[in-house]
Parts: structure tokens; C-alpha cells; sequence
């Protein structure tokens, strides 16, 4: 029997499972209170899946404030925070549009359809902006690399990331992939997705204008994903790995990418003939947040025919319909005279396109199933005034002994000798952390839409927007679990300024920025603090370096039992180049090339590769942060491309020195002899990961100019060597054949996983 | 309604290439449901000089072109097996009927899936020996300049183009490989390690009058080292264009 509003007035008393759909009583008590009854059993259903975590931000929402307090002063945002996804003004009349999100627990339930479906996911919400999707990245964290259960994770996320970006023809430009024992019952897949458009082609996600149509078009409705941002997203999975999982499998989404690259061309076309008013992807929460966000955003009323949607499974009940998360899907507000040209292009398309409903001036969301009201609720109380919490931080216990455990000399045995060095760094570079990744790129197409000027292993992707005048954007992502662990507030701030740095040292000049927080359980004070302290680094960071927060994700609850992950804040980097020509790559390709380090190095291993890989420590601090430091040094590294002084340029970070060496010659093909500067000693000059420093490569007839430009910014400059023959050398410690490096940094994953 | 033009930003030619001498010749690229790399085909052709046509799957019409492209991409998802429904589409049927007139066809990754699908061509293309899509630089080495498709190249030049495909391992029974390495049918061979264990390493390969070529590796993503590891793709475009200049299509 339908639950009718009717029927929940006439039994106020009857029993409903709101605790099974991660409600709280309170919270349960309040939805009674906003509708002056029990809630039907599918209003139930929507207010459980838009008030959890995932789709409400309930404890996020206090500390995420701080993006929009702390905005630089800025004309560049097109869309500011609260869409889909922000837009930023990159000119030419472009606009860029880009976000990243976390698919992290369907990916460790079933990793194939997790990372697809999250790579799908993102790809709607920067569609359902007005623009076209021209390219992928995907930061990537596993429990141990040897650990039996990564060998089921790992090729299973990579092989769905491909399958579904492959096959959308959106080329894979960069990401990342780390490894970390905390990640091991929850590993962090995170994807982000540039998308281009003209600026008067941007589109909202508002249903105004009553007696528009509400367009529901793209797959039928099935009943997958039922319940996967309340079930899965927002809550911890039980120790019990084997149990937990299977039972969660239902709750995953199942992907399919043809379908969503007939949603992309269909959804081009609908805007290039301007044919819709307003469009809503669907996504976590499905058509229950589709529709109460649409009438929310524009405070208009919306009265929906919930049986009018079709369906894969005709047994779907109505509360199942409004839960479903159904991928490839989308919901378009449509002026009725321009419907039969929208469902032309629809058929166009073998698109399903069905009117499933009528924007109205009400001020309520109304839904009919068979004639009978299911849902009569003010749609703002769904979409946008749910719970909100101010959660106890509490620093951990634990926190000043951490920080107290340096990495001294002392307390842990450094290599002294040249010989130590060279086998600490050929160590390193075949640890899975640092070694090649090819073994997943190369399952990613970086070719598709032919404009890919850089993609990984460079520091940051490339991608040309204007063929004629070269006009691109650069992208990278970065975060760095071990330093955020030691200090939440620098490590945010250390992701920040690498992926910062990363796109400067392209060239690019950085824009804007957007972010994806992976953390554990909000119900923890300790993990509670860790967010608050990350966000408030993210943001202080931000407002310094003068470029904006644009939009980004929440993911609580990643732990297994009561140990979080790490805590990862996955920060992306949006910048601009005029010329995609002037671009500048990571390798040394030409012999005599001078090398220089900018920056300045000091003993700083807390959290340090070194430290983790040597001797499994994390102690101590992370790398200083100097926010002007790497503003200056990314002036320099811009101009620098702009005026074609450099040939190669490489940031430092994990593994320091010695790794970006090993990383610019593998990928030029050439050695390099090295000279640490005067008075550094060889270890920290190789493996310190101070922040705000890179390596550039300089033709002998620039090297006065180069100089010049440091110094005239305040950076630190150091000759430390030339681009020749076929091995690294550091004077007078060791030398290593370039083709011994490539072997050991080539064998890492093909060992472990085929 | 016509081709996918509605959809399709402004054909041009990537920064740097003379658009003021068009050859003339009238190179079409069909768009299937789940092409990809169809844009990048057009732009390659508009690179090379040529005019570039879009072609739609659903129009039987090939609106006098002189040559068609088969791009790229997972037409219909790959569903059932790469090629298979493509092949159906009414567009292959006027394809089909050109070819064998002597129309020039050059079937890329899912273009020569489905040229075998459409037995235009021999053999099949099986997954990958990894069961992994792979994408890379590839070197190559062009066995044949003797079809409309490679005659710009010399016999036995290497060259550097992308390969990125799950489904590429050209498998065939040994009475049509070795017919194909003795008629010198083999256009393109991999050079290195074989990214995808087809069979003789073999890359691509022609129908008997060199008019129809076959090839897993993507010449249009290797138009410009800007966007590509090199511009040694561009030969295939260039081949065809100067061909229909002098008159000699289908001729060996």
C-alpha cells in the first residue's frame, strides 16, 4: 500500500526505520516538526539521503564557511561555491569550470564500478554547467602496495577509471597514486574534471519560470545505488571487511559510458540550441535531490509525476524511484515551447527523454504516484537547510609526542657515504611511492580530443582550450597524508603549494583552486580537529596566494573500525596559459643545459619520504610553509616560460632533490652531473623535502638572464650542475648509469601487479 | 537533420598550419554513437590540407566525398564486440558499396575493428594479451608505401605514433597471415615490444588494391608534437590528399 501524505496525517503514531536510513532522532523529530506530521515513507527516504553527510555537509558546513569569508579579492569567479562546480573566467571569452570528488567507499567495495561511476559522476557535475568535459584526474591512495587486498583494489580502480574516462573520450591528464598501510581497508579515489565553455553558455541548476517542463532524460531508473551517499558515504564500515562488503555491494552503481557519452553530445547540442532554462545532474540522492535542489535554488514550487519516469525495473517502489543513484542520468527545466525540438535532439541521440514534471510558484515539491500524493514538502528544507553541526575538536592525545619524534640524525641512521646515498636513492626510486607509474597511465587514454600538450608523469596536465590562439589550462592535485597527520594546518596548506607550484612550473599561472577532503569519522573529536585545523590552513593559504576556493567535496567516515586514514586534504590547482606552445616540460633533453635549484633547502624530513621508506617513521614536523616564497618562486617560473628562458622545469617534493633529478633525466632521456652547493650536507641537499623550490634546465646563452630574474624576485639560486651524458653523478659521492635508475624505477608495479 | 556539425567546434587546423591553399579533396569521418576520435580525424585532415566532411551514421549518404575515415572510439560501447553493431549502421552499407567501387577507407583502432566486421578487410582485432587498454608512443615501422594511404612514406620508414586500445591483437589463421606478408599487405608493424600481442606484430594492413587500410595505431594524434609524441602521423592524411591530386587512387 502507497504511503500517502494522507495516510501519514491519519497515522501519526506508526513506527518508521529512520534510524536504518541514518537519521538521528533529533533529526527525525525535526523533519516532523518542518512538515507538522510524520513524513510519508518517501519523503522519509528523501530527507534521509539530503541530510546525510554526503549530500548536507552537516559538519563540514561550519569550517567550509572560511572559503567564502576568506576569498582574495577576485574577478575571475564566474560561479563562486554552491553549484555544481565553480566557474573561472580564463579570457578570450572562456570559462573553465572544474571539480574534484571522492568515490572512495564504492571503490573498496567493488573497485571496477566505484571509480567508474565516480569518474561518471564527476564528468555530470561539470556538464551540468554548460560545459563540454576536456579532461580527467585522479588522485589515488592504497593500503600497502603488497598487501593481497591492494592487488584486488588497485588494478580494479585503474581498470574502471579507464573503462569509463576511455570510453567518454576524456583524456586522463593526471592524478595521483600513493600508498599508505591506513588507506588499506579504504582507499581514497578521488576524481577531478575540467570542463570549457564560452562565458554566456554557462548554466545553473534553477527551475524558474512556472509552467516550464521538468525534463528527465538518460538512463531508466533502476534499482542500483540505492542509498549510497546515506549508506555508504556516511557512515563507518564495520571491521568486519569480508561481511561488510558484500552486503554494501547493492548499494553501488553500476556504470555505463556509452550511455553518458550520448548524454555529453546530447547535452551539447540541448545548449548550443539553447533549449533548456535550467539542468540538474543526478547523482548522489538521484531525482530526491534533482528536484528539491531545482525548486530550492530557484524558490519556485515543482509538482513531479513520479510515475511517468522510466524504469529499468518496473517492482521499484516509489520511495526506491526517488532513492535510486542510477548513473547517467540528468534533469532539464524546459520552456514547453521548446520541447519538441529538445526531445528531437534527445531521439537524436538514443537519449530517453521523459516530462516527469511542471515548475509552479507554490513554494512546495509535490509528487504524485498513481494519482496518489507522496511528497508535499517545502523544497529548501530538503536541499538546503538540513542539519548543521558544530562538532567537538578535541587535538589528539597523542599529537605533541608525534610532532616531538623528529627525524634527528639521532633517532634515525642517515647514509653518509657516497655509496649509502646511491643505495638509498636506488632504493627509493624503485619503492612503489616514487617508481614509474606507467604501468597505470598507460591504461588511460591521454590522447582523446587531440589537445593534450602535457599529461603525467609531467608536473601538471595540459590542456589546449583555443587551437588558434594556444590559449590552455594546467592542472594538477596534490595532498600529502603523512605531513597533514603531523600539522593538519601546514600539511593543507603543504598540498596547496605544490599543487601550486606544480602547475607554475608548466608555465601556467594559477587561478583558482578546488578540493577534496578525506578524512575519518566526524563524530571523532581527533579527526574533527584535524579537518577543522585543514580547512583553516586551506583557506588562510588561499586567501594568501590570492586565488579562490571554487568548490570541492567532503569525504567523512574513511576508517576501518575506529582508525581513520590519514588525513588526506586533496587539493587542485587550476592555472592559465596564454600559449600552450610555451610550455615548459619536467625532462632535461639537451646536453650543456645548465642546471639550477631554486629555492632554499633545509634539514626538513618529518614526514618525508626518506623518513617513511627507510625506516617506516613519521614524526616530527612537515616542511616549513612560506606562502610568499612560493608565490615569488612561481613568478619566476612563469616569466620564466613566458619569455623562453627555460627548457625543463620540475618541482621538489616527495623524495627531494635526488628524485627530481632521477624524474627530469628518465624523462629526457639524458644523465646529469650534479654539485651540491658549498657547505650542504649531501643528504639533506638529496632527500630534504623543503617546500617552494624547483630545478630549472637554462641553454648556456640564458643563464645571465635566469639569474638576473631570481635575483631581482628574492629567490634563493644555486648553479648545481649540467645536463650530460648518460648517468647521474654527484660529485664526489657517486654516479649512477641513467639506464640502471630507469630499471629500478620501471620494475616497482610491473613486479607487483603484472 | 544532417551530420553531427551541431556538436562539432569549427573544423580548423592546429596553430602554425597554412589554411589558404585547401587542396580540394573531400576527405570524410563518420560519427558513430561512441566515436571519439572523430574531431581529431577532421582536424587532421583540415592539417593536411584537405577539406574534412563530417559524415553521420544514421545518413546513408557519403555526400560525394573522395575518401572516408573510420575513427576511433568504443562505437556503441563496444557492446557485444568491438565493431559489430557498427557495422549495421546505414551509413556502412553505402561505405561498403564505395569500397568496393575503389573509395578509399582508412579504418583507425575502432575503424579497423569494424572494417574487419564489415569484411572489408581480413582477420579480427582480439584483446589485448595484457587484458589491459594500453596507451603509448609506439614506434613502427611502414612495411608498405604502396596503398592510397601510405605512398608518402618510403618502404621501411620508422616512424612514432600513438597506439591506445584494449581490443587490438590482430589475430588471423595462418593462411591469411602469410597470404598478407606475400601479396606485402602489411602496411604497419610494431617495432619494440609488441603493445598488444598481434599476431606478427602487425600494426595494419590493406585490402589487395591498397584502396582500403586497416590500423590499430592513431596517425591523427601524431599530426603536431605539440599534441602528439611526433608529426609522423600526418603522412597518412597527406598520402591520400596527393593521391586524389594526381589521379592515381586505387591504382598500386
Amino acid at each position: 500500500m502507497t504511503d500517502t501524505t494522507e495516510r501519514a496525517t491519519a497515522s501519526p503514531d506508526l513506527e518508521q526505520p529512520y534510524g536504518a536510513l541514518g537519521l538521528a532522532e533529533d533529526e527525525y523529530a525535526r523533519i516532523r516538526t518542518i512538515l507538522g506530521r510524520r513524513p510519508t515513507s518517501s519523503e522519509l527516504a528523501m530527507y534521509s539521503v539530503m541530510w546525510s553527510e554526503h549530500c548536507s555537509y552537516k559538519s563540514s558546513k561550519v569550517h567550509l564557511r572560511q572559503f567564502a569569508e576568506k576569498k582574495p579579492d577576485t574577478d575571475i569567479l564566474l560561479v563562486g561555491i554552491g553549484e555544481n562546480a565553480g566557474v573561472v573566467d580564463i579570457g578570450q571569452g572562456y570559462a573553465v569550470t572544474f571539480k574534484i570528488e571522492s568515490h572512495n567507499h564504492p571503490s573498496y567495495v567493488e573497485p571496477y564500478q566505484g571509480a567508474a561511476t565516480g569518474v561518471g559522476g564527476i564528468v555530470r557535475d561539470i556538464l551540468s554547467m554548460g560545459a563540454r568535459p576536456v579532461a580527467i584526474a585522479d588522485p589515488l591512495r592504497f593500503g600497502p602496495p603488497e598487501a593481497p587486498d591492494t592487488a584486488r583494489v588497485l588494478p580494479g580502480v585503474v581498470a574502471g577509471i579507464g573503462g569509463y574516462a576511455n570510453c567518454l573520450g576524456l583524456p586522463t591528464i593526471g592524478g595521483e597514486v600513493v600508498f599508505d598501510p591506513s588507506y588499506a581497508g579504504n582507499p581514497l579515489v578521488n576524481a577531478l574534471c575540467v570542463g570549457v565553455m564560452r562565458h554566456e553558455d554557462i548554466k545553473l541548476a534553477k527551475a524558474t519560470g512556472p509552467g516550464n517542463l521538468v525534463v528527465l532524460f538518460g538512463s531508466r531508473t533502476g534499482g542500483d545505488g540505492i542509498g549510497g551517499v546515506s549508506v555508504l558515504a556516511s557512515a563507518t564500515f564495520s571491521g568486519s571487511e569480508g561481511t561488510g562488503s558484500t552486503a554494501k555491494r547493492p548499494s553501488v552503481q553500476v556504470g555505463d559510458p556509452f550511455a553518458e557519452k550520448l548524454l555529453i553530445e546530447c547535452c551539447l547540442q540541448l545548449y548550443a540550441e539553447d533549449l533548456v532554462v535550467g539542468i540538474q545532474d543526478l547523482g548522489g540522492a538521484g531525482l530526491s535531490c534533482a528536484t528539491s535542489e531545482l525548486a530550492s535554488n530557484a524558490g519556485t514550487g515543482m509538482h513531479v509525476w513520479l510515475d511517468r519516469v522510466p524504469l529499468r525495473d518496473a517492482s521499484l517502489g516509489c520511495e526506491e524511484i526517488l532513492m535510486s543513484e542510477s548513473q547517467e542520468r540528468m534533469c532539464a527545466i524546459v520552456e514547453p515551447r521548446r520541447l519538441e525540438r529538445f526531445l528531437a535532439v534527445a531521439r537524436r541521440w538514443d537519449v530517453t527523454a521523459t516530462v516527469i514534471g511542471e515548475v509552479n510558484d507554490t513554494g512546495r515539491l509535490t509528487i504524485d504516484f498513481h494519482d496518489e500524493r507522496i511528497v508535499d514538502v517545502p523544497p529548501r528544507t530538503v536541499a538546503h537547510e538540513g542539519p548543521v553541526y558544530q562538532r567537538p575538536l578535541h587535538r589528539p592525545a597523542g599529537q605533541d609526542a608525534l610532532v616531538a619524534d623528529e627525524p634527528t640524525a639521532h633517532r634515525l641512521a642517515r647514509p653518509g657515504t657516497g655509496a649509502e646515498l646511491r643505495a638509498t636513492l636506488l632504493r627509493m626510486v624503485s619503492s612503489p611511492e616514487l617508481a614509474d607509474k606507467s604501468w597505470v597511465t598507460d591504461q588511460y587514454d591521454r590522447y582523446v580530443q587531440g589537445n593534450t600538450v602535457l599529461a603525467a608523469p609531467e608536473d601538471a596536465g595540459v590542456v589546449r582550450v583555443d587551437a588558434h590562439t594556444g590559449l590552455g589550462v594546467a592542472v594538477a592535485t596534490d595532498g600529502n597524508g603523512r605531513y597533514t597527520m603531523l600539522d593538519p594546518y601546514a600539511g593543507a596548506q603543504l598540498a596547496l603549494v605544490e599543487a601550486y607550484r606544480n602547475v607554475a612550473t608548466t608555465g601556467a599561472v594559477p587561478l583558482a583552486v578546488t578540493n577534496c577532503l578525506n578524512f575519518g569519522s566526524p563524530e571523532d573529536p581527533e579527526v574533527m580537529w584535524q579537518f577543522a585545523e585543514a580547512v583553516r590552513g586551506l583557506a588562510d593559504g588561499c586567501q594568501t596566494l590570492g586565488i579562490p576556493v571554487t568548490g570541492g567535496n567532503v569525504s567523512f567516515y574513511n576508517q576501518t573500525g575506529t582508525t581513520p586514514i590519514l588525513p588526506t586534504p586533496v587539493v587542485g590547482v587550476l592555472g592559465v596559459l596564454d600559449d600552450v606552445a610555451r610550455r615548459t616540460p619536467v625532462g632535461f633533453r639537451h646536453e650543456g643545459d645548465m642546471i639550477f635549484l631554486l629555492g632554499q633547502t633545509r634539514d626538513e624530513l618529518g614526514g618525508s619520504s626518506w623518513a617513511h621508506l627507510e625506516h617506516g617513521h613519521l614524526g616530527g614536523r612537515p616542511p616549513r610553509v612560506d606562502l610568499d616564497a612560493e608565490r615569488e618562486l612561481a613568478e619566476v617560473l612563469v616569466a620564466a616560460s613566458r619569455d623562453g628562458l627555460v627548457e625543463a622545469a620540475h618541482d621538489l617534493s616527495n623524495g627531494g632533490l635526488a628524485i627530481t633529478l632521477v624524474e627530469a633525466c628518465l624523462r629526457g632521456g639524458t644523465g646529469a652531473r650534479i654539485v651540491l652547493p658549498e657547505g650542504v650536507d649531501p643528504f639533506v641537499g638529496l632527500f630534504s623535502e623543503s617546500a617552494a623550490r624547483a630545478v630549472v634546465a637554462v641553454s648556456r646563452s640564458e643563464e645571465l638572464r635566469r639569474r638576473d630574474m631570481c635575483v631581482a624576485r628574492g629567490v634563493p639560486v644555486a648553479r648545481i650542475g649540467v645536463v650530460l651524458g648518460s648517468a647521474l653523478e654527484v660529485q664526489d659521492q657517486f654516479i649512477v648509469a641513467v639506464d640502471e635508475l630507469r630499471a629500478a624505477h620501471q620494475s616497482a608495479f610491473p613486479a607487483l601487479f603484472g | 537533420m544532417t551530420g553531427p556539425v551541431v556538436t562539432t567546434p569549427t573544423v580548423s587546423a592546429g596553430a602554425g598550419v597554412d589554411r589558404s591553399s585547401p587542396v580540394g579533396a573531400r576527405i570524410g569521418v563518420v560519427t558513430f554513437p561512441g566515436s571519439l576520435d572523430d574531431r581529431d580525424a577532421l582536424r587532421a585532415i583540415v592539417a593536411a590540407g584537405g577539406t574534412a566532411v563530417p559524415l553521420w551514421h544514421a545518413d546513408a549518404d557519403l555526400h560525394g566525398v573522395d575518401a572516408v575515415v573510420l575513427p576511433g572510439g568504443f562505437s556503441y560501447g563496444d557492446y557485444l564486440r568491438t565493431g559489430a553493431i557498427a557495422r549495421f549502421a546505414p551509413v556502412m552499407t553505402a561505405v561498403v558499396e564505395a569500397a568496393h567501387d575503389g573509395l578509399p577507407v582508412l579504418g583507425i583502432c575502432n575503424g579497423f575493428q569494424l572494417l574487419t566486421e564489415a569484411h572489408l578487410l581480413p582477420g579480427a582485432l582480439a584483446r589485448n594479451a595484457s587484458l589491459r587498454f594500453v596507451c603509448r608512443d609506439q614506434r613502427l615501422r611502414v612495411e608498405s608505401s604502396a596503398t592510397a594511404w601510405t605512398s608518402g612514406y618510403a618502404a621501411g620508414q620508422e616512424i612514432v605514433v600513438p597506439v591506445k586500445n584494449g581490443e587490438g591483437a590482430y589475430v588471423a589463421d595462418d593462411a591469411t597471415l602469410d597470404a598478407l606478408e606475400s601479396e606485402g599487405r602489411v602496411v604497419v608493424r610494431y617495432l619494440g615490444s609488441n603493445p598488444n600481442g598481434s599476431y606478427r606484430d602487425i600494426a595494419g594492413i590493406a585490402n589487395a588494391s591498397g584502396t582500403i587500410v586497416g590500423l590499430m595505431p592513431h596517425p591523427e594524434h601524431a599530426i603536431d608534437p605539440l599534441t602528439g609524441p611526433s608529426r609522423d602521423g600526418m603522412g597518412f592524411f597527406t598520402s591520400i590528399l596527393r593521391r586524389m591530386l594526381t589521379g592515381t587512387v586505387g591504382a598500386r
